[in-house]
């Protein structure tokens, strides 16, 4: 009966997961997956042999409260980096479940799998909860973004997971407690290491992977516990998490192990730091700018993390609305690894009110490119780097971008010509038809409105 | 069946079923999907309410209440801000007829 039970919810994350994929339906597919959580709680509580209610009463009060006050305070533009840290708290929990286990349960008497499935819980919940920290320190400015690279790093992580792997057997076989402990310190130690040299830029992929780890590190203390729940909700979010790192990568036409292994634009920023700021560059004012679009018949927006940073998607919105009055048809492009998580910018636009119809993603804007009198690009550098398509030897070479420079005219909102994210100069800013106008997003927009209203 | 092979049997047919739910996802929703499918995650609340339940030793006590304390943050807050991010898609249609936003 409580397996039929426990069925029902399983059934309720899966239709909240296939309802989470369609803009109609997403809102409601997360509260099915809620209310099915929900009801895995009760179940769980009503019918193991609980003796501790205090632990357990005060455990779900004080998590209720931390989790609910991060996730109503929290701003949409630190988004990436509260998912990040869940997700750690989530790793966290299922390496602390398999540290249970070894505390109270008789490890010479486990069955192999047990034991298997108990260091599986450990590591993978260990190194997702570090990893997640480390990302969500990166994103949140506590640790610089860039790349941390020390010489033989490869070979260290290497060595230590061998060292893990020798100690993981060891704990299995002899049964002992000491040994597990110690693999949990060497995977709490690798997923720090794992993600340091990972620059900022490459964080939703981590972040995605991460999330994969979680619901592997929750299927493993499923198989622990042998609790078909567990692995069932741990395997959806496994593959859930894989399927959407692939997506990520291929959107910056990076293989996964380029991603993790690389040390991406640490070295790229000292090769073209020789070019930057030498080139003469068109300069604009709010005025130019407030002409240009106003005369325009269509714009396309280009939103980057610049504006994410300077929160400056509601004067975005109340600009598109100004110029869609005078009659122009305003547009946004968004590329896939715009802002720092795929569909980021997506929820920003949405949170200032932008129709999501109005939105147009890599394939649907490359064709409208050439047909737009005005592409504005507020804060974006690397998504219409040019030397993405053009310069071979670039580190981002490859890379799909916002062909931008076939629109008739190109505005650049910036606030200096310093290199994007990845730390490579762009080609477009020098081009004839570009404007250049240096300015924190935010101002500029509303500079630009102001301007707009005075013709 | 064993529980070992119920369980692979269950986790290989799991992971399919995750695999085709999402490949077929707009980029727009990838950020609430993860966020959510990272609160569906959080699943492993179950392990850490069993493990509190049981525990007897202090150590394994203190362990327990913090697995609860972790599981719950990522549910609760997981759940909680994927609703906030979803309240803001609005089509157009949905704007209009909506209260002066």
């Amino acid at each position: 009966m409580v397996e039929i039970l426990y069925l029902a919810a399983a059934v309720a994350f899966i239709v909240g997961l296939k309802q989470l994929g369609s803009p109609r339906t997403a809102r409601s597919g997360n509260r099915i997956a809620a209310l099915g959580m929900l009801a895995v709680i009760i179940i769980t509580l009503v019918t193991e042999d609980v003796v501790n209610w205090v632990t357990i009463g005060a455990g779900l009060a004080v998590g209720t409260a931390l989790g609910a006050w991060f996730a109503v305070r929290v701003q949409m533009t630190s988004m990436p980096q509260m998912v990040a840290a869940f997700n750690g708290f989530g790793g966290l929990a299922s390496a602390l479940v398999a540290a249970v286990a070894v505390v109270e349960v008789d490890l010479g008497s486990i069955p192999p799998e047990t034991s298997v499935a108990l260091l599986a819980s450990l590591i993978i919940g260990a190194v997702t909860f570090t990893g997640s920290f480390v990302a969500f320190a990166k994103l949140q400015g506590i640790l610089p973004g860039r790349p941390l690279l020390f010489p033989g790093q490869n070979v260290a992580n290497g060595l230590l997971l061998a060292a893990m792997v020798g100690i993981a057997i060891r704990a299995g076989v002899r049964a002992e407690a000491l040994s597990y402990w110690t693999v949990g310190g060497i995977a709490l130690l690798m997923g720090i290491l794992a993600v340091i040299p990972i620059g900022g830029a490459d964080m939703p992929v981590v972040i995605s992977l991460l999330n994969s780890f979680s619901g592997l590190a929750a299927a493993a203390a499923g198989f622990a516990i042998e609790s078909n729940p567990l692995i069932i909700g741990g395997a959806l979010v496994g593959a859930a998490g894989l399927i959407l790192t692939v997506q990520m990568t291929e959107a910056m036409n990076r293989s996964l192990a380029n991603v993790l292994f690389a040390g991406f634009g640490s070295g790229a920023a000292t090769a073209t730091d020789s070019t930057i700021g030498e080139r003469p560059v068109k300069r604009a004012t709010a005025e130019d700018v407030a002409i240009a679009l106003r005369y325009a018949q269509s714009v396309i927006f280009v939103p980057g993390y610049g504006l994410a940073v300077a929160q400056a998607q509601h004067a975005l919105r109340e600009l598109a609305d100004a110029l869609e009055e005078e009659g122009v048809d305003v547009q946004y492009a968004i590329h896939p690894v715009a802002g720092r998580m795929p569909g980021h910018m997506n929820v920003l636009l949405a949170e200032a009110d932008v129709p999501y119809e109005q939105l147009l993603d890599l394939e649907q804007a490359d064709p409208r490119f050439a047909h737009t009198d005005v592409v504005l690009i507020l804060g974006a550098n690397d998504v219409v780097n040019t030397s993405a398509r053009d310069d071979p030897s670039s580190p981002i070479y490859g890379m799909p971008i916002l062909n931008v420079d076939r629109a008739g005219q190109v505005i650049v909102v910036k606030r200096s010509l310093s290199p994007g994210f990845a730390g490579i100069d762009n080609p477009i800013f020098y081009e004839d038809k570009t404007l250049m106008f240096f300015s924190d997003a935010k101002a500029a927009l509303e500079e630009t409105l102001k301007a707009l209203k005075e013709l | 069946m064993s529980p070992l092979v119920v369980g692979i049997t269950v986790f290989v047919l799991a992971s399919f079923v995750g695999l085709e739910l999402i490949s077929k996802v707009p980029p727009t929703l990838h950020t609430p999907l993860m966020s959510g499918a990272n609160a569906i995650s959080g699943i492993t609340i179950i392990g850490a309410l069993t493990s509190a339940g049981l525990g007897r030793s202090g150590l394994a006590q203190v362990l327990g209440f913090l697995a609860v304390v972790t599981a719950t943050i990522n549910v609760v807050g997981g759940f909680l801000v994927t609703d906030r991010m979803l309240e803001m898609f609005k089509s157009r249609s949905a704007r209009r007829t909506g209260s002066d936003g």
